[in-house]
C-alpha cells in the first residue's frame, strides 16, 4: 500500500489541478457575466466592461505563476546578489567586486565563451547537413529517428553514456572507453580525456552537440521542406549544382530558421549545467558559470556571490532571448 | 534558335503513362504551343523538354542531337515558371545573373548583359530591387529577363501568365509575341486557355490523356479541326453541336436535324455511311441571328451576352439543344424572345458519334 501512495498523490494532484484550471475559468466567467449581465437599462455598457475585464480574468493564472516562479526571483536574486553569504547584512557592490577579480569565474566567462560559439555553431551546421541529407535518401527516416534519439536523453544521461566514451584506465589495463580503445586500437597512448585543460572542454561540448544535432535538423528539415520546388527548378536550369543550389538557394531561403535555431541553442548553451557537473564538476580548467553558480550557492553555501553568478547568466542570456522571439515572431 | 525533335517520347510513373508516344517536330524560330485541359500532360512534356523529368522512353533531339541525359544547360534551354520562381533573397539584378554567374562568365560582361536584358524589358529601374517588392507583372519580367539573359538556344514558358489579372495578361501577351520577333529565339509555350494560344502561336498542338489531338496553325486547327475535341477547344465560346440524322440520296447525303431543314451534303472520304447519327458542329460566329441563310432554324432566347461591339445569344431550339448565336445588329434581343438563327452550310463540320471529323463537300 505504501508504495501506492505516492502515485496516489500523484494521480489525485492532477485531477485536481486540471479540474481546478477549468473550474477556475468556468466560475471566475459565470461571475463576471452576473456582475455585469448583458440584459437591463445598462445592457451595452455592461458588455463592454465585462468585454474589457476578460482577457485579464483568463490571464491571471499565467500571469501570477510568472510572476511567483519567474519575475520574483530575478528581484530577489539581485537583492541578494547586494548581500553577504547568508543574505543578510548589506555588502554593496562586494560579491561584483570579488567575482570580477575571481580566477574561476574568469574561466568560466571564458569556457562559457567558448561553449556559445562551438555549441550552436557546430549542432546548426551538423543540423542543416543532417536535413538535406536525409531528405534526400530512401532510409531518410529511420536516419533522422536515429538523429533525433538522443534529446530524448536527459543531460545527465548522455554525460553517464560519454563518461564511457571517453573512460580511462591505466597504463597496462583494458581499456574500456571507446575512445580509448580506439586510440590503443591504432598504436597510441591511452590519455584521460577529460582532464586534459582546455580540450577537455571541447569534449563536453562535443556531447551538447551530439543531443542538439537532432533538434536543429528536425527544425531545419521543415524549414527546407516549405521552400518552393519551383526556385530550386529555376537554378537547377540555370545550371547551379546541388552543392550550389544548398547553399545559394537553399540556405538564404531559410536563413530566418537558422537565426532562430541557432539562438535557441546560444540560450541553451549559456545555461549548461548538468554536463559539465556529471563530467568534471568545473576541475581541470572547464568551469562554467551555471556550475559555478551552483558551486557557491550549494558547496560554498554562499547566498551572494551564487547570486552574482546567476545574474550574469540572466543578463547574458536576456538580450538573444528577444532577439530569438523577435526572430520567431517575423517567421510566423 | 533550335530545331527540336520528339521521337515516340514516354513518360511513365509507375504503372500510369502520362506521355504516350509523341511525335512531333518544332522549327526554327518559331512559336508552338502546347494547349490542353488540365491534366493532359501539356506540363510534364515541357518539363521533359527542360530537362526536369526524365524521359521514360523514346528519343528528345535538339538540332538534330540526342539529349535525353543532357543537363538543361547542355540542352541550352531556359524556362519560365508559372509561379515566376523567382530568388526571393537575391535583388532583381542578381537573380537575372544568377545563371550567367554559374556559368563562370566574367563580371563585366554580366553586368552588360543584365543591363541589355534588362532595357528589351523596361525594367531598369527595378534592378535593385527585392521580388518581394515588386508586383506580379514586374515579377513575370524578371522572370522573362532571368530566362532571356542566357541567350538560349530554347524558351520553355509554362503558363506564365495565368498569374496576372487579365488586363496585364492581354500586354503580357502582346510583349511576348514583340519579344519573340525581336530575339527570334525558339519558344514553347503552355498553356490551358484556347485565347493565348490562338493569338501567339505558329503552331498550335492540342494534347489530351498524353497524346497530340492535333497539331497545326492557328487557322488551320479552328476552320479544319480534326475532330470534335479540338472544334469544341479552340474558339470562343464554344462551338455548338447539333445532332443530325443522315439519309441517303442521290450523290450525296441529306442531313435533317429534328429542328432545321435539310442540308445536302457530298461525303468526302472515310467514316460516312446512310442512315448514321452525327454531329453537326457549327461555331456561335458562324450561327447568325437573321434569316437569309440557307439553313435555319428557331430558338428561344435565355440569355444574352452583350460584348459591346458582339452579342451572343445563348437559346434552346425545338428539339431542346442548347445553341449559342451571334449577332451585331444593335437591338439586343431580349429572353423569351423567338428568333431565326442560320448559317451557311460551308461553315458546317462534321463529326461522328466517337467525335471523328467526316469531311464533306457542298453539292454544286
Amino acid at each position: 500500500m505504501a508504495t501506492f501512495q505516492p502515485l496516489f498523490w500523484a494521480l489525485f494532484t492532477m485531477v485536481v489541478g486540471v479540474f481546478g484550471c477549468v473550474a477556475y475559468f468556468w466560475v471566475s466567467n459565470m461571475l463576471l457575466d452576473r456582475a455585469f449581465p448583458a440584459r437591463g437599462a445598462q445592457a451595452g455598457r455592461n458588455i463592454l466592461r465585462a468585454n474589457a475585464i476578460r482577457p485579464w480574468l483568463f490571464l491571471f493564472p499565467a500571469i501570477a505563476i510568472l510572476g511567483v516562479y519567474l519575475i520574483y526571483p530575478v528581484i530577489n536574486s539581485a537583492w541578494l546578489s547586494l548581500h553577504g553569504s547568508r543574505g543578510q547584512e548589506f555588502v554593496g557592490l562586494d560579491n561584483w567586486r570579488w567575482m570580477v577579480g575571481d580566477d574561476k569565474f574568469l574561466e568560466s566567462m571564458v569556457n562559457n565563451l567558448l561553449w556559445l560559439f562551438v555549441v550552436p555553431a557546430l549542432a546548426t551546421l551538423f543540423g542543416l547537413i543532417a536535413a538535406a541529407v536525409t531528405d534526400r535518401i530512401r532510409w531518410g527516416n529511420l536516419a533522422k529517428s536515429l538523429i533525433f534519439m538522443p534529446m530524448a536523453i536527459s543531460f545527465i544521461g548522455a554525460s553517464v553514456i560519454w563518461k564511457f566514451v571517453y573512460d580511462y584506465r591505466g597504463e597496462g589495463q583494458e581499456q574500456i572507453g571507446i575512445l580509448n580503445a580506439i586510440v590503443v586500437g591504432l598504436g597510441g597512448e591511452p590519455q584521460a580525456w577529460i582532464t586534459i585543460p582546455f580540450w577537455n572542454s571541447f569534449f563536453l561540448m562535443l556531447i551538447l552537440v551530439w543531443i542538439q544535432t537532432g533538434f536543429a535538423m528536425v527544425i531545419l528539415s521543415a524549414a527546407l521542406r516549405g521552400i518552393p520546388e519551383e526556385t530550386i527548378e529555376a537554378a537547377v536550369l540555370d545550371g547551379a549544382t546541388p552543392l550550389q543550389v544548398f547553399w545559394k538557394i537553399k540556405v538564404p531561403q531559410i536563413w530566418g530558421t537558422i537565426a532562430v535555431v541557432w539562438t535557441t541553442i546560444t540560450i541553451l548553451v549559456l545555461k549548461v549545467f548538468d554536463i559539465v557537473l556529471a563530467m568534471t564538476n568545473g576541475q581541470w580548467g572547464s568551469q562554467v558559470l551555471a556550475n559555478l553558480m551552483f558551486d557557491w550557492m550549494f558547496r560554498g553555501a554562499d547566498f551572494g556571490r551564487a547570486s552574482a553568478v546567476a545574474m550574469v547568466i540572466m543578463l547574458l542570456v536576456t538580450p538573444i532571448m528577444i532577439w530569438n522571439i523577435r526572430n520567431a515572431r517575423a517567421e510566423g | 534558335m533550335a530545331t527540336l525533335q520528339l521521337d515516340k517520347l514516354k513518360k511513365c510513373y509507375g504503372e500510369v503513362e502520362v506521355i504516350e508516344n509523341l511525335e512531333l517536330s518544332i522549327e526554327e524560330g518559331s512559336f508552338t504551343v502546347f494547349v490542353g485541359p488540365s491534366g493532359c500532360g501539356k506540363s510534364t512534356l515541357l518539363r521533359m523538354i527542360a530537362g526536369l523529368e526524365e524521359i521514360t522512353a523514346g528519343e528528345l533531339r535538339i538540332d538534330g542531337a540526342r539529349v535525353n541525359d543532357a543537363t538543361p544547360v547542355e540542352r541550352g534551354v531556359s524556362m519560365v515558371f508559372q509561379n515566376y520562381a523567382l530568388y526571393p533573397h537575391m535583388s532583381v539584378e542578381k537573380n537575372i545573373a544568377f545563371g550567367l554567374k554559374m556559368l563562370g562568365l566574367p563580371k563585366d560582361d554580366i553586368k552588360r548583359r543584365v543591363r541589355a536584358a534588362a532595357e528589351t524589358l523596361q525594367i531598369e529601374p527595378l534592378l535593385k530591387r527585392r521580388p518581394s517588392q515588386l508586383s506580379g507583372g514586374q515579377r513575370q519580367r524578371v522572370a522573362i529577363g532571368r530566362a532571356i539573359v542566357r541567350e538560349p538556344k530554347l524558351f520553355l514558358f509554362d503558363e506564365p501568365l495565368s498569374n496576372l489579372d487579365a488586363e496585364l495578361r492581354v500586354t503580357m501577351r502582346v510583349e511576348l509575341a514583340k519579344l519573340h520577333r525581336q530575339i527570334g529565339a525558339t519558344m514553347i509555350y503552355v498553356t490551358h486557355d484556347q485565347t493565348e494560344a490562338l493569338t501567339l502561336a505558329d503552331k498550335i498542338v492540342v494534347l489530351r490523356d498524353g497524346k497530340i489531338e492535333q497539331a497545326g496553325t492557328p487557322m488551320e486547327l479552328y476552320l479544319d479541326p480534326a475532330n470534335a475535341f479540338v472544334a469544341g477547344f479552340i474558339g470562343s465560346p464554344q462551338m455548338n453541336f447539333i445532332p443530325v440524322t443522315a439519309t441517303g440520296i442521290d450523290g450525296g447525303i441529306r442531313l435533317k436535324g429534328s429542328e432545321m431543314g435539310n442540308l445536302d451534303v457530298v461525303p468526302v472520304g472515310q467514316g460516312w455511311s446512310k442512315d448514321m447519327t452525327l454531329n453537326l458542329g457549327v461555331r456561335p460566329e458562324h450561327l447568325q441571328v437573321g434569316s437569309d441563310f440557307p439553313v435555319k432554324f428557331d430558338i428561344a432566347v435565355d440569355v444574352v451576352e452583350n460584348l459591346g461591339g458582339t452579342r451572343y445569344v445563348y437559346g434552346g431550339t425545338a428539339g431542346g439543344h442548347q445553341v449559342i448565336a451571334e449577332t451585331r445588329a444593335d437591338a439586343i434581343p431580349r429572353p423569351g424572345d423567338h428568333l431565326t438563327v442560320g448559317f451557311d452550310p460551308e461553315r458546317a463540320r462534321f463529326f461522328d458519334q466517337q467525335g471523328v471529323r467526316l469531311r464533306n463537300a457542298l453539292p454544286s
